[in-house]
């Protein structure tokens, strides 16, 4: 799998149009609340999540990446009926976390991209639960299983989402 | 410091987004009524999200008419047969439904009880889910303007859906009972056990504090208590799929929902709830000591309405012959008002009593059943026909009840006794027929 170590001159940094970079979160967010109206088992997907992780590895900036993350977090908790900040918080550590990869890493190609969003996944699924239990005392239940499962299915899904974003990416 | 502030000038910014999340979390727990604080940012996502949500509902309703209505009509004619047998079967049982109800009614009404009715409901389009695993609620397309409050019930034909938590102008959120911060007062419909229906982490329903006096089996059905204020007593919330002991005396009961929560398409808002006292002149008017006597004293018998240059115009006449009795309007289930004509008397009554297991008075009769008999031979020179415009309606809708039991059979059409046949013989007196 190509995860490749890159010197700083290889990396690109990207940027996207304002009608972009606001549209895309708010149909990702719109997508997601309508779709399991229809297909229930398509709540495993989080889009939201994985717009977070490619604006972070494409814009490759922390600070933005954790205002993204913060931003699209605070807007998916106000679709439900939990108090606002549970994705908002774990949003914002995966957009910290992703954007300081993408300075690092080569995160262009499909494997790197796999990978990066199955092990974000995990982080992201494992900051809600301890929001969820510690803070706002919801009965959730840890299973490696359904969080593998669900993990396994975004990176497959973050794969081909990623490919039709970057047709989005305007270089910096 | 200032320059080690520039050097992590990103972990800064990291540390105190976080604070400044995990400080207004707190402070929205912390607070236990609906917090306005976060009201404004909910009211924006939805005001953006929703729109796109209605107009891809509407889409694809119109399509779905489209299709339904004008291009996929294969086997409508046969369905349409099936519908009509099953309305039919339906007739049958709700005359039945309508004599406890009407017997229930007033001994409530004696006893002083009061019900609740559901006077006014709002129908909506569910258009979006929360979008997260851990949260159950949807959002439907009808909101403060099309009258809803919060704290709503929300039904369907199936059972009970949730609760309105949320109003927005446009749209409102509705917390669906599988949720975990869910809780519904229920009873179990057999042994009357109260508990609390609530959600769990993985998305199934369970019924806590039931007292384990009695004991409980898969398949007893859950009801709504009424308990909770929000719900209307009575309504179906779902089945008993497991029993299992809880802690201390209490059982832990999964219940499966009667309403497929995951498939939710449209659902009824209550929006008005009336508490009422069943009025006795619902279930009929208080029969006199003097028509019970007159019942049971033997009356001289009419001559026969016979026409001989009209023969067999007589059963079609007693058929049509229109009753002021209100009683057996219900227990044909019409909804005529008490007072309005009523015929084809004996055939409705044949349809109702025969399948009719209803509670019994001392004499051993329905009580719906003689209150027919004494209206007919208390009033042996009943009107002449004069048939309203309802009441052929009335006649040819109970024509086409299929076939009733023997008691019916024997007597197609001739639906008002004559005084002969209204005279309780001996048999007549032990009951009904059966």
């Amino acid at each position: 799998v190509p995860i490749t170590y890159t010197s700083n001159e290889q990396i690109e940094v990207y940027r996207f149009s304002l009608p972009a970079a606001i549209i895309i979160p708010l149909l990702a967010l719109a997508i997601q609340a309508f779709v399991p109206r229809w297909l229930p088992f398509f709540n495993i997907v989080d889009l939201p999540f994985l717009v977070v992780v490619f604006f972070a590895l494409a814009r490759r900036s922390q600070v933005a990446g954790l205002l993204t993350g913060s931003a699209i977090g605070l807007l998916q908790d106000s679709l439900t009926n939990y108090p606002l900040g549970l994705y908002g918080i774990s949003n914002t550590v995966v957009g910290y976390g992703a954007s300081s990869l993408g300075v690092k890493l080569d995160v262009e190609n499909a494997g790197s991209r796999f990978l990066v969003t199955l092990f974000f996944y995990v982080v992201h699924e494992f900051i809600y639960f301890l929001i969820a239990r510690g803070l706002v005392r919801l009965d959730l239940h840890w299973s490696w299983w359904h969080e593998l499962g669900s993990a396994l299915a975004n990176a497959l899904v973050a794969v081909a989402l990623f490919a039709f974003l970057d047709r989005f990416k305007q270089r910096a | 410091m200032e320059n080690l502030i520039t050097r992590y000038r990103n972990v800064t910014i990291l540390v105190v987004v976080l604070f400044a999340q995990v400080l207004g979390l707190a402070i929205q727990v912390k607070r236990t009524s609906e917090n306005e604080s976060t009201r404004l940012i909910r009211v924006w996502t939805n005001d953006a999200i929703s729109p796109l949500e209605k107009g891809t509902v509407l889409l694809h309703m119109s399509v779905r008419d489209l299709w339904n209505n004008y291009v996929n009509l294969r086997g409508v004619r046969q369905e349409n047969k099936q519908l009509r047998e099953q309305i039919q079967q339906l007739r049958i049982e709700q005359a039945r439904l309508n004599e406890d109800a009407t017997q229930a009614h007033r001994l409530q009404s004696l006893l002083g009880f009061k019900e609740q009715y559901i006077s006014r409901t709002v129908a909506a389009q569910v258009i979006g889910t929360s979008g997260s695993e851990q949260s159950r609620s949807v959002y439907i397309d009808k909101g403060s303007r099309d009258g809803l409050k919060q704290d709503m019930a929300v039904i369907t034909g199936d059972g009970v859906v949730g609760k309105v938590l949320r109003v927005f102008s446009g749209t409102s959120q509705v917390l669906l009972i599988d949720d975990q911060t869910s809780g519904v007062g229920a009873i179990l419909e057999k042994s009357r056990l109260q508990g609390v229906l609530r959600g769990t982490a993985n998305g199934d329903v369970v019924l806590e504090k039931v007292m384990s006096d009695e004991p409980v089996q898969p398949g007893d059905r859950v009801l709504t208590s009424g308990g909770d204020q929000i719900f209307p007593k009575g309504l179906p919330v779902g089945t008993v799929t497991r029993v299992s002991p809880g802690a201390e005396l209490f059982y832990k009961i999964d219940v499966k929902p009667s309403a497929d929560l995951g498939r939710l398409e449209e659902v009824l808002v209550v929006t008005e709830v009336e508490d009422r006292a069943p009025s006795v002149a619902d279930s009929g008017p208080p029969m006199r000591a003097a028509d019970i006597l007159a019942a049971r004293l033997p009356t001289v018998p009419d001559k026969p309405a016979t026409d001989p240059a009209k023969p067999g115009t007589n059963a079609p006449t007693a058929a049509a012959t229109p009753s002021t009795s209100p009683a057996p309007s219900h227990v044909a289930g019409t909804t005529s008002a008490p007072g309005a004509p009523t015929p084809s008397l004996s055939t409705t009554h044949a349809a109702g009593t025969t399948s009719a297991p209803g509670p019994q008075n001392s004499a051993g009769n329905n009580p719906a059943y003689p209150t027919a008999q004494l209206k007919s031979s208390g009033n042996p020179n009943p009107p002449k026909p004069v048939k309203p415009a309802g009441t052929q309606t009335d006649l040819s809708t109970t024509s086409s009840v299929p076939k009733p039991p023997k008691t019916a059979t024997s007597q197609p059409e001739t639906a008002m006794p004559s005084p002969e046949e209204a005279q309780p013989t001996p048999a007549q007196e032990q009951g009904p027929p059966q």
